[in-house]
């Protein structure tokens, strides 16, 4: 429905706060983003939120949008606030620095723990690795390598709530593609790494992660590839 | 709990739950098919008592479901209860022998 207002509840403070209402005039192809940024310039200029490309790209603009984590610089106003409301909170499962802005830090740092860093094994005095676009692990990375780390999956994730050591679905996604990657050295710590009650085996494949990925990326499907990965442990096996 | 020791424990669930599939299954038909004309406490203790076929597969079954409820109630009393570590490796020890315990001794009770 077209109206020529629209009602913004957006969440002031940090952990303790309320949420305030904002009239943001209504346009045309307008996003959760461009209402956000309305409020900021023209309404409240104490609001914070966060922000860089505007096109998908950076991963940073990620809020609560009527109770969905969603990318807001391409969630379009009409898709979510039919009847002309809209709820907007930070990201769910991280500390709140202020306002709209989520603390990422945490997020973040699991994906150094799951040993999301690329290890190589060639110097630059070798020649490239030569990796067929059609090999099946690069078809499993290609499938996963596209996350722009924007923490949406990790704050619509379940077990994230109820397990605050879970390293969560990007970060084990993450690891996934360097599991696949046949140039990374790194692999046996790795799958070490995202093994356990803070790893890949508390998965519960709800799901949850793959159903708001804004890249629709399956972080499911990694997750439960590097459960099949971590059968090599059971059995001894580190390679 | 090792992150070895956390495989482990997912191949255990994920292998005693195809146990578990085919257990369930062959018990369901089973009742259904002995029932189907009526049956009495007495007329199956009469098929049961001595059966080892039966007593093995029922031991089989109990021992799967043992291993299986009890790594699962050890993820939920992680994930609701806040156990973690020993407590909750402890807890999962427990409720194994607990089912274990009954289930053989359920078993023993039908067979011998």
């Amino acid at each position: 429905m077209e109206v020529a207002t629209l009602r913004v509840s957006v969440w002031r403070g940090g952990a303790e706060g309320r949420f305030q209402d904002f009239d943001v005039p209504r346009r045309e192809s307008q996003t959760v983003l461009d209402a956000v940024t309305f409020i900021q310039r023209h309404l409240d200029p104490t609001l914070s939120y966060r922000f860089a490309c505007r096109v998908g790209m950076c991963g940073s603009c990620a809020m609560t949008v009527n109770g969905r984590p969603r990318w807001t610089c391409r969630t379009h106003v009409d898709k979510v606030a039919a009847d002309g409301r809209l709820r907007i909170g930070p990201l769910e499962n991280l500390p709140i620095v202020k306002d709209l802005v989520a603390d990422m830090r945490e997020f973040f740092d699991k994906w150094a723990r799951a040993r999301g860093q690329f290890k190589p094994t060639a110097t630059r005095d070798d020649e490239f690795a030569a990796v067929r676009p059609d090999s099946a692990p690069r078809r499993e990375a290609d499938a996963a390598i596209e996350c722009i780390g924007c923490g949406v999956c990790y704050s619509a994730c379940d077990v994230v709530k109820w397990n605050p050591d879970y390293l969560g679905p990007a970060a084990l996604n993450r690891a996934w593609t360097l599991v696949n990657d046949a140039r990374d050295g790194g692999k046996r710590e790795r799958l070490h790494a995202v093994a356990g009650d803070a790893g890949c085996h508390s998965c519960h494949t709800m799901m949850s992660c793959t159903e708001h990925c804004p890249k629709q990326l399956s972080p499911t499907r990694s997750i439960a590839g590097l459960k099949r990965a971590t059968i090599g442990l059971v059995l001894g096996d580190d390679a | 709990m090792s992150t070895r020791g956390g495989a482990r424990l997912w191949v255990a669930q994920r292998a005693t739950a195809a146990v578990l599939a085919f257990c369930v299954l062959v018990h369901l038909v089973t009742i259904v098919y002995a029932v189907r004309a009526g049956l009495t406490a007495s007329q199956i203790l009469d098929r049961t008592h001595g059966n080892y076929a039966w007593g093995a597969f029922y031991a089989v079954f109990v021992f799967a479901a043992a291993i299986h409820g009890a790594i699962g109630l050890r993820t939920v009393a992680s994930e609701w209860l806040a156990f973690r570590g020993t407590v909750a490796d402890a807890t999962m020890g427990l409720v194994a022998v607990a089912i274990l315990a009954l289930g053989v001794r359920a078993v023993a009770a039908v067979m011998l």
